[in-house]
């Protein structure tokens, strides 16, 4: 019985009914999203369920959508099942003044640094990550640089005027 | 016996080996007589042993100009040294990220004076193209710079052409500028000693 993306559907609202929504197939591969407060059961399910078996975190990573009020930041899980080669993507939506997020490295030792770069660069609060510090930057800055906060610089600069760049 | 058939040909020696210029001073029989301060500056100039720090293409240009072609080493610059123990001239080649300014400064301070500092290309003099939150907008934020070497990388005679004039700088320098209040003035502004 192949793994096809009309049985990890099933399955998936089987098990959560509908708390998981927006199911979509981009170039097959299988999309949907959750509220993130069950995002660990979900994870979970996904592995440990040996007729779906997404037992690699191939990808973890943020995005910000400022335009999507109460649900600015997303939380992106890329799933992988070596044993049939099937690949699944998971979001979670959290709101940008409050992004806490339950941490998944209790299942994926790998969501370690990759939780560890989210909060670099989008600042979610991986709730439960024995080490949430900043990885790429240096300690010493105080925003979260993906955020689209801040405004693209004036195409039309003909030279690096520091007073342009605020340095 | 096979007659050697290869390395038959005698070359000539394009030009003799090349000496230094004598320093200007007083000449009679069996003595020359001179400053202290020209003599240490010949030496020193022609055996700077350079510390390369390269973290991009930069760092690859100079590994051509340390190649036979360009041949760093015809000016006394034989001994690169990838330690501050006994180098004297720090070469910055390459992108250097806010998180690798820390790492710079204390290479330089672990080199004894006299040093001398050389940002060679668009990033290590400005940021270069990398105008973005992460990277250091020019090393001079973090040390002092002595020559600026222009080009996205620059070529090889470019990097040349940088360690010629920080020749120059080294030749004429005097020997108290290190003990002078502009220089400690310099050093204090970014928090040296």
């Amino acid at each position: 019985m192949a793994l096809t993306n009309q049985y990890i559907k099933e399955k998936l609202e089987a098990k959560f009914g509908d708390q998981v929504t927006d199911f979509e197939e981009q170039y097959g591969l299988l999309s949907f999203r959750s509220g993130k407060e069950i995002n660990l059961k979900v994870l979970n399910f996904l592995m440990e369920e040996p007729s779906l078996g997404f037992n690699f975190l191939t990808d973890l990573c943020g995005v910000h959508y400022p335009d999507n009020k109460g649900q600015e930041i997303a939380v992106v899980y890329h799933l992988h099942n070596m044993r049939e080669n099937v690949r699944v993507r998971y979001k979670v939506f959290t709101d940008v003044s409050q992004p806490d997020v339950y941490t998944a490295t209790g299942i994926f030792a790998a969501a370690n640094w990759m939780e560890r770069e989210t909060y670099d660069f989008y600042g979610v609060n991986f709730i439960g990550h024995p080490n949430l510090k900043r990885i790429l930057n240096v300690d010493e800055m105080d925003y979260f640089p993906m955020r689209k906060e801040y405004p693209l610089e004036d195409q039309s600069r003909v030279d690096k005027d520091d007073e342009m760049f605020g340095r | 016996m096979r007659p050697v058939s290869y390395n038959i040909k005698k070359k000539p020696l394009e030009a003799d080996i090349s000496m230094a210029e004598m320093p200007e001073g007083h000449q009679g029989q069996g003595f020359f007589a001179t400053t202290l301060d020209s003599v240490i500056g010949l030496a020193r100039k022609n055996s700077l042993w350079p510390l390369p720090f390269a973290t991009s293409c930069c760092g690859i240009e100079f590994m051509a100009t340390m190649g036979a072609t360009y041949d760093i080493a015809r000016f006394g610059s034989e001994r690169v040294g990838f330690s501050p123990r006994q180098c004297d001239l720090l070469m910055v080649m390459g992108t250097i990220a806010k998180k690798m300014g820390p790492v710079v400064k204390q290479v330089y301070l672990q080199m004894a004076e006299p040093r001398w500092v050389i940002a060679v290309g668009a990033c290590a003099s400005s940021g270069g193209i990398f105008d973005t939150y992460s990277v250091l907008q020019g090393i001079d934020q973090v040390v002092p710079v002595d020559v600026y070497v222009p080009g996205c990388p620059p070529r090889p005679e470019a990097i040349l052409d940088g360690l010629m004039r920080i020749q120059d700088l080294v030749g004429k320098e005097s020997l108290r500028r290190r003990n002078g209040e502009q220089y400690k003035a310099l050093l204090d502004s970014y928090g040296i000693q």
